[in-house]
This record gives structure tokens, C-alpha cells and sequence, in this order.
């Protein structure tokens, strides 16, 4: 149980997709106007890593690994280079599923998600979670847990980034550095915060 | 070569760059830009990956259905980067180690999705291929331009070659640690920005609030 909660925190704080990773940050910047908009993606962000990192690790584990195979009845078989494929095809699939299954069952938060939906498979922070997990070998349950610990860590760095963007409109920047500048620099500063968690142990 | 393939070679360079005025491809290019080897590269995997998707999608455009236009793009892209994969796990071990997860980011790599969407889908394959070409080098160059700044200043090396004596060899130069820490590559981007858009006024954004004159003041 430790050893979870320890990848959690790992995964959410020491480790952050965004700011430590720098991945997924095409979006990070576009959609970081406003904060309602931000929650959405960052909710989005989190129910789809929490699925296919787990259907990653599952396919890589019984399909694709060096020997996984052998129930089958072929031990020398090696897929593993075809993962990046699996993966990225795992994505767009699961995010097509998840998009009909809201449609169906839960309206309004499909109307609120919108367009971010389909965004999310050209997100890199989703494809660099499962690619993560395949390089250092998570088990299933790590895999569930790093899932919902990176997708978490991503929301809550989008969200705090709309919010400084929120306060940051306001404010006389000079003419060249406004917009785009400014926001990078601010998300600089963000990520010399989160460098402070980083060695944290528990 | 006529005008016309120049201006689509050319302009991605600073006029229309990726990064800076598209706002394309940021992620790998904050991660891999600590040391000049591993982001020249980043640079050339995306180049090539770039030019040889986007020819390879204005070639089938026309026979592409709108309804699975980015299956049938992720299948090209995906398929062109794990030959680039494989390519660099066979003669330079060490850097694509270095690299790690990067080179497989290249398939959601907003530049590559991104040409094909926006021109290839609608251009004829020689055009889409230099275009390619044209905003992989704008990606290279702001790559390339933050990574010399970064080692030189970092850790006073090229391409891992001493340039700048350390103190701690006996020279005179304190490496600035700072500049080998991620968030640096943010700070560098963003002055990046500013100078380019010092230079071309045309692509600074307008202000949301223009900020009025205190009382008295303007006078």
C-alpha cells in the first residue's frame, strides 16, 4: 500500500506531466485561458489516462512483450516495437468509446467536455503515460495508480496555470513579450515551484 | 525552384514559425533542448518525419474519407516514427537512450498532425514535402538556438566539447546551473519571443485590457 500512495504523490507532484515533463503542453498553452475551461480538460485529461494506461499495460503485458506470447505457443516472438503503434491505437479508440458512452449516458458532462474530447488524442501527456509505464515496467495495479497520479498531476497544473493567466490579462506587459511571451515565462516560474517537491520520499 | 516552393520552404522559418507563432510541438522541444547532440537529433527526426508524412498524406488525399482522416494520418505518422525508432536504436544507442520517450512523441507532435491537417490534405506532394521541410527547420532552429545557449552556458560545453574553461579545470568560467534545470528552456522560449517579435511587430498580440492613464498623468 505504501509503495502506491508513494507512486501517487511521485506521480502527482515530483514527477508532474506538465511541469517537469514539459509533455502535453501544446494544450497546456492554448486551452489555459480560463479556469472553467481548464477544469474541463484537466477532468477529460484524468478519465482517459485512468483508462488506457491500465489497457496499455494490459496489451503490452499479454500481447506484445518478449515471450508474452507463449500461451499461444510462440516463445520467440518480440512485438514490442509495435507498441508505439498499440498505444497511440488504444488511445484514439478508447477516447471514441468514451466519447459515444458519455453521449449516451451522461449528457451534460459530454456537452461540458466539448470539443476537448477528441483534442485529447494528440496530447502527448496521455500517449507519454503509457510509454512510461511500458519503459519502467509498472505492474498492473502501478499502472492504474500512475494513471490516475499523472492525469491528476496534469489537471492540477492546467488549472493553476489559468488561474496566474486569469490574473496575468490585466496586467501592462510589454508589448512584444505579451500573450504567448508572458505565458511561458509564467509557466517557467511554475515549474522552478514544482522543482521544490522534487526528492520528496515518504 | 520557383517563388512559390521558396515562400513554403522559407516562411516557416521565422514568419510563420512553429513554435513561436503557432504554438505547435512546445512539449519536446522544451525537454531535449539540455545538450546540442540530443536536440540536433530531435531535429532531424522531426524534419524527416515531417516532410516524408506530409508527402506521403498529399499523395492518398484524395482517396482518404473525411470521416477517418486522422486514422488514416496517425497510421502514416505512427508507421514513419517507429522506423525512425528503430533507426536510432540501431546506430546511435546512446542518444536515443538520452532521448527516451521523446522520439516515440514525435506521432502526437502537434507540428506533424498539424502540416497534414492544415496543408497537406489540401496540397499536391512535392508542395507538402517542402512545407514539411520548411516548418521542421523552424522547429530545428529554435531548438537548435536554445540548446548552444543552454550547454554553452550550462555546462560551458558544444556538442560536448570544453569551450568555455571551468573553474573547477583551473579556468574562469562558473557554469550557471539554472540553465541545465528544465524551466529554463521556458524563460529562454519566452525571451526568444520576445525578440523575434520585437524584430517582426506584426505578430505581437493585442492586449486584452488596455490599461488606462492615472489621473493627471497624461498630461
Amino acid at each position: 500500500m505504501e509503495a502506491y500512495i508513494n507512486l501517487f504523490i511521485k506521480s502527482v507532484f515530483i514527477e508532474n506531466m506538465a511541469l517537469s515533463f514539459f509533455l502535453g503542453m501544446c494544450t497546456f498553452i492554448a486551452v489555459s485561458k480560463k479556469i472553467e475551461t481548464a477544469v474541463g480538460l484537466g477532468i477529460a485529461v484524468v478519465i482517459v489516462q485512468t483508462l488506457t494506461v491500465p489497457a496499455n499495460n494490459l496489451i503490452y503485458t499479454y500481447l506484445l512483450k518478449e515471450g508474452a506470447l507463449s500461451w499461444a505457443g510462440m516463445r520467440d516472438v518480440d512485438l514490442s516495437f509495435i507498441a508505439l503503434m498499440a498505444c497511440i491505437g488504444v488511445i484514439a479508440a478508447m477516447v471514441q468509446i468514451l466519447e459515444m458512452v458519455l453521449d449516451k449516458f451522461f449528457p451534460a458532462l459530454y456537452n461540458a467536455l466539448g470539443i476537448f474530447l477528441p483534442l485529447i488524442t494528440v496530447n502527448c501527456a496521455i500517449l507519454a503515460g503509457s510509454l512510461f509505464m511500458i519503459e519502467r515496467d509498472y505492474n498492473f495495479s502501478e499502472s492504474v495508480v500512475y494513471g490516475v497520479g499523472s492525469g491528476f498531476g496534469w489537471a492540477l497544473a492546467i488549472t493553476a496555470m489559468a488561474g496566474v493567466r486569469e490574473k496575468l490579462k490585466y496586467s501592462d506587459v510589454p508589448a512584444g513579450l505579451r500573450g504567448l511571451g508572458i505565458t511561458f515565462i509564467s509557466a517557467g516560474l511554475m515549474a522552478l515551484g514544482f522543482m521544490a517537491f522534487s526528492g520528496i520520499q515518504l | 525552384m520557383n517563388d512559390e516552393s521558396k515562400k513554403v520552404l522559407v516562411d516557416p522559418l521565422v514568419d510563420n514559425n512553429p513554435i513561436t507563432l503557432q504554438v505547435l510541438g512546445i512539449c519536446s522541444a522544451l525537454a531535449v533542448t539540455s545538450q546540442l547532440s540530443t536536440a540536433l537529433i530531435m531535429s532531424l527526426a522531426l524534419t524527416s518525419v515531417t516532410a516524408c508524412s506530409s508527402a506521403g498524406i498529399a499523395l492518398i488525399r484524395n482517396h482518404i474519407p473525411s470521416s477517418v482522416r486522422i486514422i488514416a494520418q496517425m497510421v502514416i505518422i505512427a508507421s514513419l516514427v517507429i522506423v525512425v525508432d528503430q533507426l536510432l536504436k540501431a546506430f546511435a544507442f546512446e542518444v536515443s537512450k538520452q532521448l527516451s520517450v521523446f522520439v516515440g512523441l514525435i506521432i502526437t507532435n502537434c507540428i506533424v498532425m498539424g502540416r497534414a491537417e492544415a496543408y497537406a490534405m489540401k496540397n499536391p506532394p512535392w508542395e507538402s514535402f517542402l512545407d514539411g521541410i520548411g516548418n521542421g527547420l523552424g522547429y530545428s532552429l529554435i531548438l537548435v538556438t536554445v540548446a548552444v545557449i543552454r550547454e554553452l552556458l550550462g555546462s560551458g560545453k558544444l556538442l560536448g566539447i570544453d569551450v568555455l574553461p571551468l573553474v573547477k579545470d583551473g579556468g574562469w568560467y562558473v557554469p550557471n546551473g539554472l540553465l541545465l534545470l528544465p524551466p529554463s528552456a521556458f524563460f529562454l522560449i519566452g525571451l526568444l519571443i520576445w525578440a523575434i517579435r520585437s524584430w517582426k511587430t506584426q505578430q505581437v498580440e493585442k492586449a486584452d485590457f488596455v490599461i488606462a492613464a492615472a489621473h493627471g498623468e497624461a498630461h
